[in-house]
């Protein structure tokens, strides 16, 4: 509807201008000194690793924190923004990475909730169907957010902020949770946005994605500005130079030796969820044997946390035989008895499951190493060796920490999750079982322990990998598997598939599963 | 002779299970925001006293339900500035009103002990009062039973159909998404308790103005704690804490009516004192076992301390 305004950027003044923006926290300065501009109609990337100062210089657009100092122009007016209700009122609106969607509430009531005044609710739920046509996001306003998958959460935040015209929209890391097609169904929807006149804020450490899809970038690192860049120009690597100020290091990885003895089996495993929203795990078949990683692929919430559960003996099973753990029929078996016959476990949720927050480092390690590293004598514990176990951790996983009698919780999330992958890999598994191994991890991190994983699995032991992040699992895995709706599809050795051929799989048709002949895709 | 007898245990049972409605209802929209508050006894215990002291003085019963309202609210306002402001465990916090209120109010109700008030006559409503059986027990109360259906009513309307509800259930299941899309979390959750305390003091007013005219210091005795109780074992939800209090007061008025009878039966009298709890837990519990509908109906971030990052 403005395709005039489009047409017209190039001489028009830029919607957002920020000088010089600041902010400190009180160990840290997130935002040093940052300069940004976006056009009418632009679609532009802000670039950075974790801890780069991304989503605090979005939060501060958005007015969910103030800066410490500097200035923003909208729209040619200068302008302090109170809050995200001000933002939204200046026509500003927000996708955030960690949806900020109410579980127990309807679309509808989600929706309203976002909105100023006191909307008719009947009308409300036509003009949510009206959008959602229009830009080929469909929704349902009547049914409960918990019932959706995650794709379709992300549809109903992109939704709300469209019902309230945005002309700028800010999109926080938007595909990391997304199959490969919902990915470029998104990059559709924000190229028509764009071409409406809408400017887009796009936030991501995928660098294809934004060469894909952004008109220019503005690199972030440590706070500051580093570069700005048109991505069509430019090369993945050129643009990871920029991001992470070196070269990003490739994993070696080699071919996988001939057959292994088997370390896990999953043997027609079936379980209901305790979750009462949970999904529930139906027949599984997998093996998994020494000297290879098998991945299993998925969107979240279709069965991972309870199939987690169950091989590491939170869920315990009703009969021995349906989990196999080298050789032993281990389903009921608590986590520490399955620990002790040589699994090892990285949940996917670093504090309060992988590590305890409030506790050292050393304790921490007490807690899954205490039998395999002896740190336990006569009963006692014995805190010399615990200290010196964790000191060899951080210093062999280059951990930045305050040493083994810092808290879990002072930790960065990518240095905890170094500091869990190596307490659980010196260890020395004979199946170590890791979910989502670096999520949230920063490109340098994660390349550290992808390489770690694989020399882990060189070295004899059986891997099994469960993430999101399908360019993880390509880059690691031998063999994958995709999970879907608590069903779990054939392995295919690595050579013998394709990112597209995951990704048909990732929504539940894989060859001879059951959705595949009846239902359509839930993405 | 039967017809009167049903009809006068009907009207006691309303009587009894009147308090636990207000101070539950209370209670539970204080939770539906996400706030614990474990002080309802005190706060009760300190409406009553107010309620019982006003009225004294005034002669006017309802001036004396304002001062036990506005004395809850006033005990709930220091339990938010703990909690809300303080970041204080909201646990530990609630406990503590409890023991504070009843203290306090045993110290300032020491000059009212052998005092007693005339009681408060009922308001009949024309016509409906003269339904056989039903009519004299419903329709004939007191004016705070009455209020307990409008609350009830009120509390319905305002949690599933008004926006300010909306908002309220929004800011308990999940403050940091309420905070992103700007509400204000501590000041909502201050509403809410505000509400819930003055609802406890009202419940207080009425055990001493008008259920009994007089003032006894631990007269409250445990009902603080079973609209707590109420509260959780109803699942949130309105209509359930209403019929959990008037099977708590049917079950009290029963065993008052077996021990009062001269029926000589062979159960110690602790037991049958014991029975209106026992029955009212375990009939909510097993009324109440749905997984789903508990997810559904309650506050997630409940007791949770929040802190908006600035």
């Amino acid at each position: 509807m403005h395709q005039e305004q489009a047409t017209a950027a190039a001489d028009a003044q830029p919607r957002l201008i920020l000088t010089g923006i600041r902010k400190v926290y009180p160990a840290v300065v997130a935002n040093d000194g940052i300069d940004l501009s976006v056009m009418p109609g632009e679609i532009h990337a802000v670039l950075g690793e974790n801890g780069a100062g991304k989503s605090t210089l979005m939060k501060i657009i958005y007015g969910v924190t103030r800066p410490t100092s500097g200035h923003m122009v909208w729209e040619g007016q200068p302008v302090t923004v109170e809050n995200p209700a001000h933002a939204r009122s200046l026509g500003i609106g927000m996708v955030f990475q960690h949806f900020s969607l109410f579980e127990t509430l309807t679309v509808l009531e989600n929706v309203a909730l976002a909105l100023p005044g006191k909307p008719d609710m009947s009308d409300l739920a036509r003009r949510i169907e009206s959008v959602s046509k229009r830009y080929g996001l469909p929704v349902d306003p009547r049914r409960h957010v918990h019932a959706l998958s995650v794709g379709e959460r992300q549809r109903v935040e992109i939704v709300r902020c469209l019902l309230q015209n945005p002309r700028l929209l800010i999109m926080d890391e938007p595909t990391s949770v997304l199959t490969p097609q919902a990915v470029r169904k998104l990059f559709e929807t924000l190229r028509q946005l764009a071409s409406e006149g809408c400017s887009i804020l796009y936030i991501s450490h995928k660098l294809d994605e934004i060469q894909e899809l952004c008109h220019s970038a503005t690199v972030l690192r440590g706070g500051k500005v580093t570069g700005a860049c048109i991505p069509a120009e430019e090369t993945p690597k050129s643009m990871a130079r920029l991001m992470i100020g070196k070269d990003l290091p490739a994993c070696e990885h080699t071919a996988a030796p001939a057959d292994g003895e088997i370390r896990l089996k999953l043997d027609g495993l079936s379980q209901a969820s305790i979750d009462p929203f949970g999904t529930d795990l139906k027949n599984l078949q997998l093996e998994v044997r020494s000297g290879e990683i098998v991945g299993i692929a998925g969107v979240s919430g279709n069965g991972q946390a309870e199939l987690l559960a169950a091989i590491s003996g939170e869920a315990p099973l009703s009969e021995k035989g349906p989990v196999q753990i080298c050789g032993n029929a281990a389903g009921r078996l608590s986590p520490d008895q399955r620990r002790q016959i040589g699994l090892c476990f990285v949940p996917e949720e670093r504090l309060g499951r992988g590590a305890v927050p409030s506790m050292a480092l050393s304790d921490n390690a007490i807690l899954t190493a205490a039998v395999s590293k002896g740190l336990v004598r006569h009963g006692l514990i014995d805190f010399r060796a615990a200290k010196a176990f964790a000191r060899e951790c951080i210093a062999r996983f280059n951990v930045k920490c305050a040493g083994p009698a810092a808290q879990a919780r002072s930790l960065s999330g990518g240095n905890l999750q170094k500091y869990i992958m190596g307490r659980e890999i010196m260890q020395a598994p004979k199946l170590l079982v890791a979910a989502q191994p670096t999520w949230g991890v920063d490109v340098g991190a994660s390349a550290f322990i992808r390489q770690q994983i694989i020399d882990l699995r060189n070295a004899g032991c059986a891997v099994l990998v469960v993430s999101e992040e399908l360019d993880e699992l390509f880059e690691i895995c031998d063999r994958i598997a995709v999970i879907a709706d608590g069903r779990l599809s054939p392995t295919r050795p690595l050579a013998e598939t394709s990112v597209e051929d995951i990704g048909v799989w990732m929504s539940g048709m894989w060859p001879g599963s059951e959705s595949a002949a009846t239902s359509t895709s839930n993405q | 002779m039967e017809q009167s007898l049903i009809t006068s245990m009907l009207f006691a049972t309303l009587v009894a299970g009147t308090p636990l409605i207000i101070v539950a209802l209370g209670e539970l929209i204080t939770e539906k925001a996400g706030v614990l508050n474990l002080g309802a006894e005190g706060t009760m215990a300190m409406g009553a006293v107010a309620a019982f002291a006003a009225t004294h003085y005034t002669g006017n019963p309802y001036l004396g339900v304002l001062a036990g309202m506005a004395a809850g609210a006033l005990m709930s306002l220091l339990f938010g500035l703990l909690t809300l402001t303080l970041m204080a465990n909201q646990v530990a916090s609630g406990l503590a009103l409890t023991i504070f209120g009843v203290g306090l109010s045993a110290f300032v109700g020491k000059p009212f002990e052998s005092l007693t008030l005339p009681a408060v006559p009922a308001i009949r409503i024309p016509l409906l009062a003269d339904i056989p059986l039903l009519g004299p027990a419903l329709f004939n109360q007191q004016s705070l039973v009455y209020f307990s259906w409008a609350l009830l009513g009120g509390v319905i309307w305002f949690l599933y159909k008004s926006r300010a509800g909306l908002i309220l259930r929004a800011v308990g299941e999940s403050p940091s998404s309420a905070h992103s899309i700007g509400y204000s979390v501590i000041g909502i959750r201050y509403l809410a308790t505000t509400f819930g305390g003055a609802m406890a003091g009202i419940g207080g007013a009425f055990l001493s103005v008008f259920y009994t005219p007089l003032w006894v210091e631990g007269m409250v005795s445990g009902r603080g704690w079973i609209a707590l109780a109420l509260v959780v074992f109803a699942t949130w939800r309105p209509l359930r804490v209403m019929a959990g209090a008037y099977l708590f007061g049917g079950v009290m008025i029963s065993q008052l009516f077996i021990q009062g009878s001269g029926l000589q039966i062979e159960v110690p009298s602790q037991l049958l004192s014991a029975l209106p709890y026992l029955a009212t837990i375990f009939v909510l519990v097993l009324i109440s076992r749905n997984q789903q509908t508990i997810r559904l109906n309650s506050p997630m971030s409940l007791g949770q301390p929040y802190r908006p990052d600035a």
